[in-house]
């Protein structure tokens, strides 16, 4: 069990600082561009898209588990992964909106987006490829979505000070935007080698 | 329907990557080596021409309130053919790719394209426009690919050229790593777009001027 335990650990870490979903291996660069101009939309953006992930990646470890492989169609996962997380974006979205307007209210306006966010796909399929049982892959999935809240809330609160700075006129906007992220990508460098 | 306008527009005007930003992820992630950057551009391209040319010709009968689920099955499906053709035929492309073939599904261009323009022209413009934006798509990878690989690794062509070592540009110990980790994808792409707009900005006052 400790070794089970560990391996969960190993995990955690790797998903949130090693192996940042966005700033090391690159899953969900569109909302992280997109979304990132101020810290709280940031962080509205982080909480949903950790929600959505945790329960993509029970939901897609089900449908290749107990449905995909057993049929022997474990060929099709891209087509199933994604009308399984749209279809989980809209019941999310819809529950929401019923029992818990307050929190629907902070993070409607990103479910959509969410969808075609590389990070939900890039975890269901990672997930399979790695053989991962289903607590693992929802500590994965979880986790990750926590790795991408840190990234993306540190790169807005730099994004705020950078809208004052004084730069040439061809870097204004995104070039500036993206060399901050690769001077972040580097200080996420320094966590390699981290382990349990 | 006019064929040099398109592919003016898919390889500057309008570049899907460093224009329209679209399709970050795989431009980050994959341009490590020429062969990688030709392989995902190829694969984009394939994928493209053909999900335009079936949503063109299906437009009349995807019901608009689900055209956009309707749009990514349909990419869906082609994303896994290719896919399945890379693994059995390009083992060796597939494996440095991994998960980023799977990921062409949520990628921007195909279903911005499926949006903007297939949804609306006919099957063979939808066919040229497919064409010509995943034409600028590869060039554009493959610049930031020659660039990473030059600089990082000190090689061209690798993965292609010289039995897949690459010719050796600069000499080992010089190159900076670096720029094929992460980081360097970020600071390569952020210098091109700084210069695309530095050139867009100097073709707009020319422009202005020969105008005056």
């Amino acid at each position: 069990m400790s070794a089970y335990l560990q391996s969960l650990l190993g995990i955690l870490l790797s998903a949130i600082l090693t192996e940042n979903f966005i700033l090391v291996k690159f899953y969900g660069i569109c909302p992280f561009m997109g979304v990132s101009k101020k810290t709280d939309t940031a962080l509205g953006m982080g909480m949903a898209v950790t929600f959505v992930m945790g329960i993509a990646s029970a939901a897609t470890w089900a449908v290749y588990t107990l449905l995909l492989v057993p049929l022997d169609l474990a060929y099709m996962q891209t087509v199933a992964f994604i009308l399984v997380i749209a279809a989980v974006v809209q019941v999310v979205e819809m529950f929401l909106k019923k029992s818990i307007p307050s929190l629907y209210q902070a993070l409607g306006i990103y479910l959509p987006l969410i969808t075609t966010n590389c990070a939900v796909l890039g975890v269901a399929l990672v997930n399979v490829q790695k053989n991962y049982d289903f607590l693992q892959s929802v500590v994965y999935g979880v986790t990750g979505g926590l790795g991408f809240t840190l990234a993306i809330v540190l790169f807005a609160s730099i994004r705020e000070r950078l809208e004052d700075a004084d730069c040439p006129k061809s870097f204004e906007g995104f070039p500036l935007a993206l060399i901050s992220a690769g001077l972040l990508a580097l200080a996420f460098m320094g966590f390699s080698g981290l382990h349990f | 329907m006019n064929f040099k306008k398109q592919l003016k527009e898919g390889l500057l005007t309008k570049n899907p990557v460093f224009v329209q930003l679209l399709g970050m992820c795989s431009t980050l992630a994959i341009t490590t080596s020429l062969f990688n950057g030709l392989g995902m551009g190829i694969s984009v391209t394939i994928i493209l021409i053909c999900s335009n040319v079936l949503i063109s010709a299906l437009r009349k009968v995807i019901p608009s309130n689900v055209r956009i689920a309707a749009y990514i099955v349909i990419i869906a499906g082609f994303v896994t053919i290719v896919d399945l053709m890379l693994k059995a035929f390009l083992p060796d492309l597939s494996e440095n790719l991994g998960v980023f073939i799977p990921l062409i599904v949520v990628n921007c261009i195909i279903l911005g394209r499926a949006e903007a323009f297939a949804s609306k022209n006919g099957v063979l413009a939808s066919a040229v426009d497919g064409l010509c934006q995943g034409v600028g798509y590869t060039v554009a990878l493959c610049i930031m690919c020659i660039i990473r690989e030059l600089l990082g690794s000190g090689t061209f062509g690798g993965g292609i050229l010289n039995g897949g070592e690459g010719i050796t540009v600069i000499p080992e110990g010089y190159p900076a790593m670096m720029m094929v980790m992460p980081v360097g994808g970020f600071l390569t792409l952020g210098f091109i777009i700084a210069g695309s707009q530095w050139l867009m900005k100097r073709i707009e006052k020319k422009e202005k001027e020969a105008s005056k």
